[in-house]
This record gives structure tokens, C-alpha cells and sequence, in this order.
């Protein structure tokens, strides 16, 4: 079994003539809240989908949470939770329903998910909420509630893609206060995000350019490497090489 | 500029519901002929209502709504030649190509590719080798630039982009920025909203938008200028940890990460910048923290915007 | 204009990229024209059938001689009386009968007429068209001959049909073929491209342009036209050159009925469109509405008159059923519009209502 939550090797994904991954080798380490980053198209979706065990990867191999994801996706899926800014909760369902049905998914028997869900409310604060439906509770909880119902089956690693689109600056750092509480209790934390200021928050991080990595380590470390005082800068010159 | 004409929006009292919910809260304020202006808020603070009503494509409650001196209500037709509306989503047609799409606007708005060209010319070129590409294949930015060209090619007099730039990535986002500071150069009135603070500065004025209302509107360097309190960046190594201790401190205003610094707001208006300095490191200190980097810092809008946001929720308790 | 032309190009690389549908579209009419063509075209073999004979003679024997050497048939017996048949159509033993009057023969070599029942059991209605059409064909070959040795004489055969009286004919599915297929067609798929911009929020871009709401809706649906009509002449021509249906009346007046019908619809699918807001709504509302009342309420698989009182009063509304009535004139009975006129006028009539409708709910805005 691998030391590291996630551990790739010369990972790569074709589409036909077009390599939108190529040869991504990293590997994150448990409990560590790892930024993915680079610009639209760079490869980070077809990245993240080989990593969930979605889509297939052309050559390489990768272990996540242990398991190969080419020969073992189920395991992978089993023992890996995914929020999406879009995709996460079922707006039409009450926050109860929402935790119940995400909990019978995963097979957590009645009690698991009964203790669970008053734990996890109690957490963020929304016992109150509990029969509201989705679509009326405020979007900043939402997320929040979408994090931890993507939490529920105490997946080893969570994968948060784009979690903080559009939500103000407040919600956006007590999401990451939340991301932090769930990476100090020894969940691995993958994430995506437009906010390069957010990207500061992270143990460590990659930008991906045109399919691979161009840079990676802790913020300091690739600002050191690249002599550039902000991940702004960082950024502009590695997708732009022309216009820095 | 010009402060002496008429503005190019003039919104009195412009209240919208959506059945209980009030999308748009009694909002004021005028744009000037001229001026980019921005409309700075999270999802869900009424930006595509206000958006939507000032292209006529929703009526008031109440209040009156006037773009270019025209009621959007009831001079609707006049309008609607001379607005240019890009909404949210960017509205392609996925399966025609680049210049298909451009071809379909121009002809809807009763114009041509062609007769366009010279007003979406700097914007087309950078299109022009992906003329042929379809619309949904496409990267974010260009999807973002090709809708600019579809709202521009009428030659229009005002232009509202409802979040131009929203899951675009930073760089095409800069670049986005860039144009619109070449189309209002060029005369333009330009009104554009958006969720990430960080654009405000490109903008002449800007409105800061939170649950339907404004908090404020100001040129950003007046925005950052009026902050109340002395602001503070703090380095530490153990963010978190300095964060909590922070936070106890009894003159701590407000305390939050940016970046890879905290933004600590004393209480205290007024107060020497050193004093407070040696007050905050001696506690952090008595706590057990390492001695953090503290230094004096001016305000960001998105500081302000935290301000003024947690001031509208908490009333006097925090302003 | 300009900006019609731009809609109609842009709405067939719509219709034309979208390969599947595209194929579907255009396949769907002729799948469905030899699935009804060749599924009332079942073989019937070894129907068990019952003569009547009250009084039996030289000619009826040679009737019943006849029934009983065809392969088609099987003789279950010759009974002087009626009397036999409900039960052994009631228990299956039987599912045709023959009935001859009293004193065939007699009225045979008379001036008279020779009226002889037919009864055909029409629990399924296709297999009981092929049986009629066989016996008649027996019947009247039989006839044929006698009338030859007997001299001139006519023959009155009246069919009917049990538990399900008044059966289509055989010829009869096309007129109802085309009318589903433009309702999918022209309808749905008019109600679905509309709400699709709704959807994708293109509507909010055209709805802003100074184009009014109708010169948008018009671009649209203009493409459909050309679609509903390529199917028209598609069903059409399968029916006419696969199995040789008849057209007995204008084929001029046939299209230019069709031209009406696929307006028609189109306007049905933009008064759909107007409330729904998404594609599946339109979907499901078109599906419901339009295309359940097109098969069931129009005459095309139940006929009118066997409907409760209620819902025979609500097919006047059905768009469909009068189209029917329209084609299977012309096609069948080679009527033109002198007869038809009173139907084409309610189509027209129903088009401009629904026209007017959809005029008055399309929005101007989004609210």
C-alpha cells in the first residue's frame, strides 16, 4: 500500500491525436490540502476524472487512497468523496433527504447516518435547517453542507473542484476554515480554484500548463523558483509566457 | 468624462421581488456617459436582476430604471437597439463555429460581420484563427471574448456584461480587463458585474453589492481611502494557529487569511499604527505563538467590502 | 429580412449537426411506414369459420366447398341457424361466419338481390381486416360464377364487424402516419428548439436584439417547415411505391393540406414553448398533448365512433382528426376541396386561433 494518498506515476490521457494529460507525475501526502491548478483547458478536469476512477488513463498508472485506478476504481470511488461547485446536492430534496440518500449510497447502515448527520449539522451549524429544502438554504451553507455530506462516509480523500465560485469573501474563508478542520483530522484534501489568493491557503500545490506540470511545491517554494512575489505572477507567466 | 451630462443609467429606488424573496432592495445610483462601472458581489446579491431589468428584459416593482435617458419599460423598442447585453453564461450556440455565431448576431441586431469589424476588430483578432472552431469547444476565454464580439458587433452606445469573467481563469480574466479598458477608452459606457474583488480596481467606480442592496459606491481608491480602522498584515508560519489566538484578542475588529498573510482590523480608530503593533505581538506572544512579521498595510476593496458586509449584518457590533 | 435569412441558416446547422436526431428525424417516417405496413400485412391462416345456411342447395354447396378447400380457411361447420354463433364466437371456436339467406338458390336464379352477412370477429382489428378481406374475395369469386351460369344478378354483402364495427381499412394508416409523424416533427421539436434557447440562455441575447418576439419565432420554426415537409413526401412516397397505396385525388390538394397541418402543428408548438421553460417540460408537454390525442383521439387507431360520448365530443379539438378526415379523402375516395372545405376550414381556423394564442402569451421579456 502507498504511503501517499495520492501517488502518480507518468499518468497521460489521450483524446484521439490530442494529449490533454501528459506524463503527470506527483504525489500528495495524507492530510495535506493540495491546490490543483492551471488555466481552463489545461487538463486539470481530465486529471481529476482519471484520479475518481471516471475515465481511463491512455499510459501511466496512479494509486489513490491505495488502490489502482485502472484495475481497482471501484475501491477508489469507495474510499474518495467529490464536491463540485455544480454538481454536489439535490436542491429539490430537504438537507435531511440529501444526507440519507448521500449515506445509503455508501452503505452506512441507518444508525451511522443518524449519528452522523447530527454531528455534521452541529458542526457547521444548521441543525435548524434540517427539513428546509436545498434550494432555500443560502449558497455559503450550502457549500458548506455540500463538503460535508461529501464527507459523510469518512472518505480518505476529498476532492473539491472549484468549491468557492461565486460566494463572498467571508463564506469563501470559513469554507477554508472548514477545509483546514477536515485536513487536520487526517483527510486529504484535493482542490481546484480560480482564487490564486486561495492557492496561498494550500500546503502545496501544481499548476498544470497544456497538460503537464509546470510548477509544484508550497507556495514559497515555487514563488522561490520562479523569482515572483505572488501566485498571480506565477501564473501569468507560466500560461503566458509572452505577456509577463 | 463628462460629470455635467446625462447619466448613461439613472436608477431611483429600483426594487425587484421574485415572490417573497427580494431580489433588488430600493437601489440607487447613476452611471456617468463614459465611465466603467462595476458592480462587485457574491452570487445571490441581485447583480443579473439589476442586469437583466436595465437591458429591459425585466420590469420594476418600483422605483424607476432609465438607461441612456430611455425608460426601460416603456421605451423598450428604442432600447433594445442600442444596448449591448452579454449575459452570464456567455449564451453560445455550442454547435456553430466562432464566426457562425458572430455571422447569427449580426444579422439579429441587423448589421454584418462586416460593418461590425471595425469596432470588434482588436477582440476578433485574437479569434480569428479559431474562426472555424465550434463555439463549445472553445477555452473559457475565448468562449468569454466571442460573446464580447456578438454583444459589440451593433455598434452599440452602452455595453452590460453581467459576469464576464466568472470560471474564466486569472490570466484570461486580465486580458478580458484589458479589452474592456480599450473599449472605454474608445468612448464606450461600460457597466460590468462580478464576483471577484480583485477587478474592482479596474474599474472607474464601483458598486458593492451584498444581498440586493448596495453598501457602497465610490471610485476603488476612495473605497480602499474610507476604511475605518487601522489594517494589519500578520506572517506567521502556523496561520491557523496565530489565527485562533488572533481572534481572542479583545481589540481584534476583524481577523482573516489573505493570501498567505492574515488581515488583522484593530478596533481602535485613531491609534498609533507602532502601538498597536507592540500591543498585538506581545499578546500573540503571551500565547505561545512565535513572534509574527506585523506591518502597517492600506486596505484592499475586498477588505472593504468584508467591512462593510459584516457591519450590514451585525449593525453597530462590529462598525 | 437579413435577420430571417440568419435565423434559417443558423437553425439548420442546428437541425443538420445534430446527427442523431437529425437521422432519427428523417428515418423515423419510413420505419413507421413499413412497420404498419408490413404489420397489417400478416399473413391469416386457417381462420375457423361457420357458414349459415338455412337452406341449402347446389350453389351454397359450391360455397361452402369453396371455404372449405381454401388453405385460408378453417370449415368448423354448416348450421341451418344462427342460433350457434354467439357462443362459439364468445369461446373462440369461432372468428368468421358466413350467413346465407333463406332460399339462396332461389333468389340466385331470381332478379333479386343476394344479401349475405358477413360476420368477422374484430377483437384485433388487423387480422379481422385481412379475414373480410379474404372472405369477400371468396364470396364474390363464388358469385362471380354463379351469376355467369345464372345470368345477370347483383349481390348485396353486407360485413360487419364484431366488437369493433366500423374498421379501418387496410389503406388507411398512412393519412394517420403522416399526422403523428408531423406532429413529433413540427411540434415537438419546434416546442423543444425554442425552450433550448431558454434553456442555454441564448433567448436572453435574441430577446434583448431589436428583433420583435415574432420575427424570432418565425426564423426558428421556418426550418421545421422544410423538415415536416421532406417527411411528408418521404411517407408518401414509401406508402406509394413499397405497397402501392392509392392516391385517388390532387396530389396538388394533398400537400397544400399538409402544408396546412404542419403550420398547424408548428403553431401547437409554440404555444407549448411559451410556458415551458425548459426541454423537458416541452418534451413531456408535447408528448402528452399533442402526440397521445394524435394517436388515440384522431381515428387513426380507435375509431370515433366506438369512443365514450365525452371524448368523442373532445376529438373536435383534435387538430388531427380532421386532418385525417382531409386524407383519406383525397387518397381514398378522391375528394377535393368542394367536399373537404368545411374541414380544411376548421384546420385553418384552429391554426389562426392557435397562432393568435402563441402570438399573445410569447413574452416580450423574461417575466
Amino acid at each position: 500500500m502507498s504511503a501517499f494518498a495520492i501517488e502518480t506515476h507518468g499518468l497521460t490521457r489521450r483524446f484521439g491525436e490530442f494529449v490533454a494529460v501528459r506524463d503527470l507525475t506527483f504525489h500528495v501526502a495524507q492530510g495535506e490540502v493540495f491546490g490543483f491548478l492551471g488555466a481552463n483547458g489545461a487538463g486539470k478536469t481530465t486529471a481529476m476524472r482519471m484520479l475518481i476512477g471516471l475515465l481511463e488513463p491512455s499510459d501511466g498508472s496512479a494509486q489513490v487512497a491505495g488502490y489502482d485506478i485502472a484495475t481497482d476504481s471501484e475501491a477508489v470511488r469507495r474510499n474518495i468523496g467529490y464536491m463540485s461547485q455544480k454538481f454536489s446536492l439535490y436542491d429539490d430534496l430537504t438537507v435531511q433527504e440529501n444526507i440519507t440518500l448521500y449515506g445509503g449510497i455508501y452503505g452506512l447502515s441507518n444508525a451511522q447516518i443518524a449519528e452522523r448527520t447530527h454531528a455534521l449539522l452541529g458542526r457547521i451549524g444548521l441543525e435548524h435547517a434540517r427539513k428546509e429544502l436545498v434550494r432555500r438554504i443560502p449558497l455559503g451553507w450550502k457549500q458548506q453542507l455540500a463538503l460535508s455530506v461529501a464527507l459523510l462516509h469518512e472518505p480518505k480523500i476529498v476532492f473539491l473542484d472549484e468549491p468557492t465560485g461565486g460566494v463572498d469573501p467571508i463564506t469563501r474563508r470559513r469554507f477554508w476554515e472548514l477545509i483546514y478542520e477536515t485536513a487536520a483530522a487526517g483527510t486529504t484534501v484535493l482542490v481546484t480554484t480560480h482564487y490564486l489568493d486561495e492557492a496561498e491557503y494550500c500546503d502545496r500545490l501544481s499548476i498544470m500548463v497544456e497538460g503537464a506540470i509546470a510548477a509544484m511545491g508550497t507556495p514559497g517554494e515555487v514563488k522561490r523558483e520562479f523569482g515572483v512575489t505572488s501566485l498571480d505572477e506565477l501564473f501569468l507567466q507560466l500560461t503566458r509566457p509572452g505577456a509577463a | 468624462m463628462d460629470v455635467a451630462a446625462p447619466p448613461a443609467v439613472d436608477v431611483r429606488a429600483f426594487t425587484r421581488r421574485f415572490g417573497d424573496v427580494t431580489a433588488v432592495d430600493s437601489l440607487t445610483f447613476d452611471v456617468r456617459p463614459g465611465e466603467l462601472f462595476g458592480f462587485i458581489g457574491p452570487d445571490g446579491a441581485g447583480k443579473t436582476t439589476l442586469f437583466r431589468t436595465l437591458v429591459t428584459l425585466l420590469v420594476p416593482d418600483a422605483g424607476s430604471v432609465r438607461v441612456l435617458g430611455y425608460d426601460v419599460v416603456t421605451d423598450l423598442w428604442t432600447l433594445r437597439s442600442r444596448v449591448g447585453y452579454m449575459p452570464g453564461r456567455f449564451s453560445l450556440y455550442p454547435d456553430l463555429s466562432a464566426l457562425e455565431n458572430l455571422r447569427f448576431f449580426a444579422s439579429v441586431f441587423g448589421t454584418s460581420v462586416e460593418e461590425g469589424m471595425s469596432i470588434i476588430e482588436p477582440i476578433w483578432r485574437q479569434l480569428a484563427p479559431f474562426a472555424d472552431r465550434r463555439a463549445g469547444a472553445l477555452s473559457g476565454g475565448m468562449k468569454q471574448k466571442l460573446a464580447l464580439c456578438c454583444a459589440l458587433v451593433h455598434a452599440p452606445e452602452i455595453l452590460f456584461l453581467d459576469e464576464p469573467t466568472t470560471g474564466v481563469d486569472a490570466v484570461s480574466r486580465r486580458e478580458f480587463w484589458d479589452l474592456l479598458d480599450r473599449l472605454r477608452d474608445g468612448g464606450l459606457t461600460i457597466v460590468v458585474s462580478t464576483p471577484y474583488m480583485d477587478e474592482a480596481s479596474r474599474c472607474d467606480r464601483v458598486a458593492l453589492m451584498q444581498q440586493g442592496r448596495i453598501l457602497l459606491v465610490d471610485t476603488p481608491a476612495a473605497i480602499r481611502a474610507a476604511y475605518p480602522r487601522p489594517l494589519f498584515a500578520v506572517q506567521a508560519p502556523d496561520r491557523l494557529g496565530i489565527l485562533a489566538v488572533l481572534r481572542r484578542f479583545p481589540h481584534a475588529a476583524a481577523v482573516w487569511p489573505f493570501g498567505d498573510v492574515l488581515h488583522y482590523t484593530d478596533a481602535r480608530a485613531g491609534m498609533d499604527d507602532g502601538a498597536i503593533i507592540d500591543e498585538v505581538r506581545a499578546f500573540v506572544q503571551a500565547n505561545g505563538v512565535p513572534s509574527p512579521g506585523i506591518s502597517a498595510i492600506p486596505a484592499g476593496i475586498e477588505d472593504a467590502f468584508m467591512w462593510h458586509m459584516a457591519a450590514g449584518t451585525a449593525g453597530e457590533q462590529v462598525g | 429580412m437579413n435577420a430571417f435569412a440568419g435565423f434559417v441558416r443558423k437553425e439548420a446547422f442546428h437541425i443538420l449537426r445534430d446527427r442523431q436526431t437529425f437521422w432519427i428525424l428523417l428515418l423515423m417516417p419510413l420505419v413507421q411506414v413499413l412497420i404498419f405496413g408490413y404489420a397489417v400485412r400478416t399473413d391469416v391462416r386457417d381462420v375457423r369459420i361457420a357458414i349459415v345456411d338455412p337452406t341449402p342447395s347446389t350453389a351454397t354447396r359450391a360455397l361452402v366447398q369453396r371455404f372449405a378447400s381454401s388453405s385460408r380457411f378453417q370449415l368448423m361447420g354448416v348450421y341451418p341457424t344462427m342460433q350457434s354463433l354467439d357462443d362459439g364466437f364468445r369461446s373462440g371456436v369461432l372468428r368468421q361466419a358466413v350467413v346465407l339467406p333463406r332460399d339462396a338458390d332461389r333468389l340466385l336464379r331470381g332478379q333479386a338481390t343476394l344479401p349475405i352477412q358477413l360476420i368477422t370477429d374484430g377483437a384485433d382489428p388487423n387480422t379481422g381486416s385481412v379475414m373480410q378481406s379474404y372472405a369477400t374475395a371468396i364470396i364474390q369469386r363464388w358469385h362471380a360464377e354463379s351469376v355467369v351460369r345464372a345470368g345477370s344478378l347483383r349481390i348485396d354483402l353486407a360485413t360487419r364487424m364484431r366488437y369493433n364495427p366500423t374498421l379501418e381499412s387496410v389503406n388507411l394508416f398512412v393519412p394517420g402516419l403522416i399526422a403523428l409523424v408531423l406532429t413529433i416533427v413540427s411540434a415537438m421539436m419546434t416546442a423543444i428548439s425554442i425552450t433550448r434557447e431558454k434553456e442555454t440562455g441564448t433567448m436572453e441575447m435574441l430577446l434583448v436584439s431589436p428583433l420583435h418576439p415574432w420575427a424570432i419565432v418565425a426564423g426558428k420554426v421556418a426550418p421545421y417547415v422544410a423538415m415536416g415537409f421532406a417527411n411528408v413526401l418521404l411517407v408518401l412516397g414509401a406508402a406509394w411505391g413499397v405497397f402501392g397505396m392509392p392516391l385517388r385525388g390532387s396530389l396538388v390538394l394533398l400537400l397544400a393540406e399538409c402544408l396546412l397541418y404542419i403550420l398547424n402543428a408548428l403553431a401547437l408548438g409554440i404555444v407549448i414553448s411559451t410556458s415551458a421553460q425548459t426541454q423537458r417540460t416541452a418534451m413531456i408537454a408535447a408528448l402528452a398533448g399533442l402526440l397521445l390525442p394524435t394517436l388515440m383521439l384522431s381515428g387513426f387507431i380507435f375509431p370515433l365512433e366506438s369512443l365514450p360520448t365525452p371524448l368523442r365530443l373532445f376529438t373536435n379539438i383534435v387538430p388531427a382528426r380532421w386532418f385525417l378526415l382531409i386524407v383519406r379523402g383525397i387518397m381514398v375516395k378522391g375528394a377535393g376541396l368542394a367536399t373537404l372545405w368545411q374541414e380544411t376550414l376548421i384546420l385553418v381556423g384552429m391554426t389562426l386561433a392557435l397562432l393568435v394564442l402563441g402570438a399573445r402569451r410569447l413574452a416580450i421579456r423574461l417575466d
